[in-house]
């Protein structure tokens, strides 16, 4: 009973907000005829996410059907009996999000989102030395140097070069107006920076754990130092990267007095010529998607970007764009901070929020055994499916959303933006969006559900 | 039902009475005229008591994206206040950047029931209304930031006629569903994201070619003639820059008989006399205010401790950020319409700069004699958090008080301002003035801010205590819409406010350009940047209330 909607007459909405990126591109013409949506101009993923068939879907209750009534009940069943009930996933709208929070608190959970580690490894930057940061608009208007770190962008978030990079039009003649791309990191593909606006593409292709050195390289030059070529290392210290060697206590820094030729494999003149341009650029930009920076301790690669930035502020005018949000994080972060102080990683097991991002960290709860009972919102996209776990389960989720095993209940709920109205926040944090009822289905929405299980208990 | 206050003394400035004991009646959320036959279904007794309207806070940063920043950027600042949960609030966060329940549960018990964010970006308009929508028991409302936008910079550099100026200015409060617009350092905004570093007065954009002079007068000018009620809520050029006394005896004078609402006063209130080149200007800005009926203020004072600073101002916020405590903070520039900045801070009373931005602040509020004119804010949490409004309010009333804590601050400081010979003590009427009636005229909310036949029933009762910092802490009756609240400081009900818009005439064939506009520039349609009625009413969560405004002139 994923109750389509009735008849096949079409409808055709315009400006329509895609909830499958944390671009949320909002500009889609979506034509639906009974269930079946068709994009006119999504990204691949908008188009997968809009048009993908709805497999039919039933409340579950172990392994059975049962009426959505039924299902609510027996969650709040669960949910009354669990000590320390866990609420992941998260992927859903601001609505969503409160009716999450609500229980969460009523009950004393823990609240995470499916793709927190991504975010983190911008919020610990955030919460030690924070940053200057840009948005779309800004940086597709203003931005003459745009250098994309370790994140294949173009197939990530399928308009950024669209939307953001290409566009022929800038609010500002002279500034702006012509720009350079820069890709750090291999494996890029650089296709999407193209058109009229696009002066010069400019590719450091460093492997992905390496991007660190050239970054602080590119640091090193910005600031005026010079790079020394290191010495060769012995062979006995060599598990040390060799820019690391100097930091050893009581070793002397073992450089030569020769310029680097190479910093993990990209010429010096090449990553030198990249910080010239930018200390001249009028307006640059570090891009990066956090969910991509999969580099060992990444949020330390985050930093050295921002403290780029920083350093660059003191003569020109530089700002960084973080991209990644999807799923809904943005809106799980931001609701769950303006509501609790902390975002995400919140236990209310006391009464009060309490927040470590280590320690309420649900992925990390279920591998270690903690928790009685997990909760997971998937209303969004197929892939945050049920992650393994021998606890008792609640899922809402779209109908097609992937399970490691059968949860202990299922309720089929509709996709913010398609199903039903709501709000979401795009991936710089700073503008939200309306997203529409496309009418696909009457699937509720997961606030709905959730709001009808607390009520329940 | 027919509720009875009993044998108050009430304080209702708007309707004259001063301290007089009266009964008020009220039912269905308003307040009524006494049954003819007498007969209540509920009788509070007020005798003893002081009774004023619900306080009004007309500028304090309680939602969108700034505070969430501040929020993120400060998990330590909450971690000694968390709040559990009871079986009618739910749990959060207090200090600098209380979380949003958590803000509206401490304003009502503070005996407040209407906050207004005064610095709400159009582009990040959505989320502000979200974390409104999630503050209970106050009535709410935003200020729209306009003057570093593209849009208008781009219409007055083009000269543009006056009438699109003033369509879109009207088009932006419906499409952010404001009460009010806010200018944050006229055109300084997108003069950072130029890289320039200042923009004085009379300083060109160096883009655009025009001055923060030409965006004030322009903007007073266009809400005049649109009828909005709140004249145009200023945050000046140059702010904390020692000597920015003169930029603001300038704005003023710049004013040219427009009205004009100059906020947080204290911190563009520096004169560079002495040893430092840091003293108070607050006796100059007084006197000229004297001869400027037409300009109204808010002070933005300091109190002692830490809190964290949070502003549109993404220029002097960079400024700032060298004095970060701790070292960390965040400047965005954001949409080619705004930007903000967000620097942690801690005002120490030894501190000679503190000292005398703290004596600045008080000087103003004592030097300033018309309390219509000057509203009680710290910018929360600017200044300080809102919690310490009842500290402040006894420095305001209690001469001795005020003397024993000047004995606490770095001495030297005080030299440099007149606070320590200023013996004026504010009365209680002065202070339901500056905290309820002022707000609300100058908000244009006829019927919050008194308790007269015919306003809302939000009203709060204080036990009369000589100690005016615990009489203001802990109200012992809040009510509002009529309903009990608060008792005894604690919250005892739950109720949701409403919000407050204003919906001046524009000409519907502006969005014709607009779109286009948004559709060449923008990342956002102009159909999704309107906020719109249903997003606020969610469901019944919200409510909204359009505040009339004057017909539409020219000149």
């Amino acid at each position: 009973m994923t109750a389509h909607a009735e008849g096949d007459a079409t409808h055709t909405y315009e400006n329509v907000t895609c909830p499958f990126c944390g671009l949320l591109c909002d500009d889609l013409t979506v034509t639906r005829t009974g269930s079946t949506l068709k994009v006119s101009n999504g990204c691949p993923r908008a188009t997968a996410g809009f048009q993908r068939p709805l497999p039919p879907a039933k409340p579950m209750v172990r392994d059975g059907e049962v009426t959505l009534d039924e299902a609510i009940k027996a969650a709040a069943d669960l949910v009354r009996q669990a000590k320390l009930p866990l609420y992941g996933g998260m992927a859903t709208d601001v609505a969503g999000q409160r009716a999450i929070l609500a229980m969460a608190d009523q009950t004393c959970g823990v609240v995470d989102h499916a793709l927190s580690d991504g975010q983190y490894r911008n919020l610990r930057v955030v919460q030690t030395s924070g940053w200057i940061m840009s948005t779309l608009t800004e940086v597709r208007n203003r931005a003459d140097l745009i250098i994309i770190v370790g994140s294949d962008v173009h197939k990530l978030h399928g308009r950024f070069f669209d939307r953001i990079v290409n566009p022929e039009h800038t609010m500002f003649d002279g500034f702006g107006t012509k720009r350079t791309v820069v890709f750090v990191g291999e494996g890029l593909d650089t296709s999407g920076a193209v058109g009229p606006r696009v002066d010069e593409v400019i590719s450091l292709p460093v492997a992905k754990d390496r991007i660190p050195e050239v970054l602080a390289a590119i640091s090193a030059r910005v600031r005026g130092f010079s790079i020394p070529a290191p010495q060769a290392a012995a062979p006995s210290t060599s598990k040390m990267g060799s820019m690391f060697a100097g930091l050893v206590p009581g070793s002397k820094l073992a450089t030569t007095d020769a310029p680097a030729h190479e910093i993990a494999g990209i010429p010096f003149a090449e990553i030198d010529a990249v910080a010239e341009k930018c200390k001249k650029a009028q307006y640059g930009v570090l891009v990066w998607a956090p969910p991509a920076l999969s580099m060992p301790q990444a949020d330390m690669t985050v930093h050295m970007m921002t403290e780029i930035v920083r350093e660059l502020n003191q003569t020109t005018r530089f700002a960084g764009l973080s991209l990644g949000g999807n799923e809904g994080a943005p809106s799980a972060a931001s609701t769950c901070t303006w509501q609790t102080g902390y975002p995400l990683r919140v236990s209310f097991a006391n009464g009060k929020p309490e927040y470590d991002s280590v320690r309420y960290n649900i992925g990390r709860m279920l591998t270690e055994g903690e928790g009685d009972l997990l909760v997971w919102v998937a209303s969004i996209g197929t892939d945050i499916g049920l992650p393994q776990t021998k606890l008792p389960t609640i899922v809402l989720g779209t109908p097609g959303v992937r399970l490691a095993q059968a949860p202990t209940v299922f309720i089929p709920v509709g996709t913010p933006g398609v199903d039903h109205a709501g709000q979401m926040v795009r991936c710089d944090n700073v503008v939200s969006l309306p997203m529409k009822n496309l009418h696909r289905s009457q699937l509720p929405s997961s606030a709905d559900v959730l709001a009808a299980i607390q009520a329940a208990l | 039902m027919l509720i009875k206050l009993t044998g108050g003394k009430v304080y209702d400035p708007t309707n004259n009475i001063n301290g007089e004991v009266r009964d008020i009646y009220f039912a269905d959320g308003r307040v009524v005229e006494a049954p003819a036959d007498g007969r209540v279904d509920k009788e509070y007794d007020a005798r003893g008591r002081v009774v004023m309207a619900g306080a009004i806070d007309p500028h304090t940063h309680i939602g969108g994206g700034k505070v969430t920043i501040a929020r993120t950027l400060l998990p330590e600042d909450h971690y000694k206040d968390e709040v559990a949960h009871t079986s009618i609030t739910r749990a959060g966060t207090g200090h600098a950047t209380p979380s949003t329940m958590v803000t509206g549960y401490r304003y009502a018990e503070m005996g407040y029931t209407s906050a207004f964010e005064p610095a709400m970006l159009p582009a990040n308009a959505r989320q502000a209304h979200m974390e409104m929508g999630d503050t209970p028991l106050l009535d709410k409302g935003a200020f729209v930031m306009l003057g570093s936008d593209d849009y208008l910079l781009r219409l007055m550099a083009g000269q543009a006629s006056f009438e699109q100026i003033k369509d879109y200015i009207a088009w932006t409060m419906h499409a952010a569903q404001a009460i009010a617009v806010k200018v944050v350092n006229p055109g300084g905004i997108s003069a950072f994201k130029f890289n320039q570093r200042k923009l004085d007065l009379d300083e060109k954009h160096v883009y655009y070619g025009i001055t923060p002079r030409d965006i004030i007068q322009t903007l007073a000018r266009g809400l005049v003639e649109l009828g909005v009620t709140h004249p145009l809520h200023i945050h000046g050029c140059n702010l904390g820059i020692p000597g920015n006394v003169e930029t603001t005896l300038a704005t003023i004078r710049a004013s040219e008989g427009l009205p004009m609402h100059l906020t947080h006063i204290q911190f563009h209130s520096y004169a560079t006399e002495g040893d430092r080149h840091f003293s108070s200007g607050a006796v100059q800005v007084a006197e000229l205010l004297k001869k400027y009926p037409n300009v109204s203020i808010d002070v933005g004072q300091v109190m002692f401790g830490a809190t964290c600073t949070a502003s549109g101002d993404s220029m002097r916020q960079y400024n700032g950020a060298k004095n970060a405590d701790p070292k960390r903070w965040v400047v965005m520039d954001i949409e080619c319409d705004a930007g903000c900045g967000v620097v942690p801070f801690r005002y120490r009373d030894k501190s000679f700069v503190h000292a005398l931005q703290w004596a600045i602040g008080l000087e103003t509020f004592l030097l300033c004699d018309d309390p219509w004119r000057i509203f009680l804010t710290t910018d929360h949490p600017n200044g300080a958090p809102f919690y310490t409004y009842p500290h402040l309010i006894r420095l305001l009333m209690d001469r001795d008080f005020r003397r024993e804590t000047m004995l606490h601050v770095n001495p030297e400081a005080l030299q440099y301002s007149t606070l320590p010979h200023l013996e004026r003590e504010y009365s209680m009427y002065d202070v339901a003035i500056m905290t309820r009636a002022g707000p609300a005229r100058s908000l244009g909310l006829k019927d919050l801010g008194h308790v007269g036949v015919g306003a809302r029933a939000d009203i709060t009762v204080y036990k009369d205590d000589a100690n005016r910092e615990r009489m203001f802490t802990t109200p012992e009756l809040v009510f509002k819409n009529g309903e009990l609240i608060v008792r005894d400081g604690k919250v005892i009900k739950v109720v949701n406010g409403a919000t407050h818009v204003v919906r001046p005439e524009y000409d519907r064939a502006i969005e014709k350009p607009l779109k286009e506009y948004f559709d060449r520039y923008h990342t956002v349609r102009m159909e999704n940047f309107r906020l719109s009625d249903d997003e606020i009413i969610d469901g019944g969560r919200g409510e909204i209330i359009v505040q009339p405004t004057r017909a539409r002139t020219s000149s």
